[in-house]
């Protein structure tokens, strides 16, 4: 059962049933689910997480949502790997991978639609909507189609195909919007005022953002129920990252690791950095951008919880950096080449600002880290197609092979970074 | 009347300007300050705006004209990776 009970302002604390609603009436403030932690501790333990299924909805006494209205298709629970390779790669001694290019749309975004849908048949909506370029748009299209609900997508219209076609494999109304990036927004906010649907990161935002939270329930667990040193997390519109260190707060705060110390950092591609660059600047104020980057997932702004990220990295002692377009290629394929795992921009984004941040010695060596990798790179091809190694092309004769390879050994055909 | 709620963000010169008394003073809206954090180079000001639609809009597509930036006042960009 979930132990939610309201919905908080995260400015003034004012209350507010369990609606589908997003802002203070007061003060504007954004809405939090509110919970009784002592009945979850009182009903959680160790022992009945690891007994739940091999998904996020083993963590279901802290969602705020019923499980009978679950549409589970086999989101979370995904592998945190020992990340050898990449850690010498980058100067640590210790650093873990948490993969959520597994998860069942190959991104994180799989969480926070599987509580949203949840939560939003719960509340008796027949469609789901959301606005994307690209991850969220294929999670929200396959869950609505496995719950047998209409679904709507907007997305830009100079969309990648494969991102396209991966959400329009799932037969949702997709509806792809012409204009500048401010066009679709202001468009998305009307339409979501006009129309009876769950639009998953408006108004029924308070529940979706919870779906982060179970990547640091997660990473506690996985390590052996306690919290690393340092996190390093992808920032968008910054919920993601503030929602990973609510995870390991909450998990201390039920009883089931100590304190938590971790270190939270965050990490930007340059050309969509508002809130990295408000961190460079010591302000809690971030100005937002107009977005130009390979990296569209994080490509956000006006982040809505840009203020809370730049909050939570001065309480934790994080830090934030940010990464060039070429940078970030390099670290996709320093991922791919360290740990075998085809992540798409946003890990490249993530790996080589963790490389940037150690390089700068904000993060310590000695300092156990985990990185989070929220997206599988197939989803963004173009970002690398032509930067990879150039296969041999050869007629079917082995002696045209022997050549080819002794031809590569003399020079390496290798291109790119 | 309508009223909107607005998030206007500021910098450089113009956090020095009274973009907010301008705004009031060109069109027939009534302005009042809900929330607001405004520094020496950037700031933002949460703002109630009253008046009939169009007279609303035009003050808004004035307020971006003066280079400030007006997004929905609770929320950030809804496009999500």
């Amino acid at each position: 059962m979930s132990y939610s009970y309201a919905l908080r302002c995260r400015e003034c604390a004012r209350e507010y049933p369990l609606d589908p609603i997003f802002s203070c009436e007061f003060c504007f403030g954004p809405l939090e689910v509110a919970y009784d932690y002592e009945a979850i501790a009182a009903n959680t333990t160790r022992e009945s997480i690891e007994a739940g299924p091999p998904t996020l909805w083993r963590y279901a006494n802290l969602l705020p949502c019923d499980v009978d209205y679950k549409v589970d298709i086999g989101t979370g629970f995904t592998p945190l790997i020992k990340a050898d390779c990449l850690a010498e790669a980058v100067g640590l001694d210790t650093l873990w991978v948490k993969n959520d290019t597994v998860n069942p749309t190959w991104s994180f975004k799989d969480r926070v639609v599987s509580v949203a849908i949840a939560r939003a048949r719960q509340f008796g909506f027949e469609a789901m909507a959301c606005a994307s370029t690209g991850n969220l748009a294929n999670s929200v299209a396959a869950h609505s189609a496995a719950a047998g609900m209409d679904c709507f997508v907007f997305i830009p219209d100079d969309l990648e195909q494969g991102k396209v076609v991966g959400s329009g494999i799932y037969d949702p109304t997709l509806v792809m919007i012409e204009g500048s990036y401010d066009d679709v927004n202001r468009l998305c906010t009307e339409i979501a005022a006009n129309r009876p649907w769950a639009f998953v990161n408006i108004n029924v935002r308070p529940y979706y953002a919870e779906g982060s939270r179970t990547i640091g329930f997660e990473i506690a667990e996985q390590l052996g129920w306690r919290a690393p040193d340092h996190i390093v997390s992808p920032m968008a519109s910054g919920s993601l990252y503030t929602k990973i260190w609510k995870g390991l707060q909450e998990f201390h705060k039920i009883g089931l690791i100590e304190e938590p110390t971790t270190r939270m950092s965050g990490a930007q591609a340059e050309g969509c950095s508002p809130i990295a660059t408000a961190y460079e600047a010591g302000t809690l104020n971030f100005v937002p951008q107009k977005p130009n980057t390979i990296a569209r997932s994080l490509a956000i702004g006006n982040p809505a919880d840009g203020y809370y990220a730049l909050k939570t990295m001065e309480e934790t002692g994080g830090a934030a950096a940010m990464v060039t377009d070429v940078e970030i290629v390099e670290g996709i394929k320093l991922l791919a080449k360290t740990e075998g795992i085809f992540a798409e921009t946003a890990g490249g984004v993530t790996v080589a600002a963790l490389r940037k941040l150690v390089a700068s010695g904000k993060i310590s060596r000695d300092e156990e880290t985990v990185v989070v990798i929220t997206g599988g790179g197939l989803k963004t091809i173009e970002a690398v197609a032509d930067k990879v190694s150039a296969p041999l092309r050869i007629p079917a004769r082995l002696e045209k092979f022997d050549a080819a390879l002794a031809a590569r050994d003399v020079a390496p055909v290798a291109v790119g970074v | 009347m309508a009223a909107r709620h607005v998030r206007l963000t500021f910098s450089g010169d113009e956090v020095k300007r009274p973009l907010i008394y301008e705004l009031g003073h060109e069109f027939s809206v009534i302005t009042n300050i809900r929330m607001a954090d405004v520094g020496q180079t950037t700031g933002w000001v949460i703002l109630e705006i009253e008046g009939t639609e169009e007279e609303i809009e035009k003050s808004l597509i004035w307020a971006r004209a003066q280079d400030a930036r007006v997004d929905e006042a609770t929320l950030g960009d809804v496009v999500e990776g």
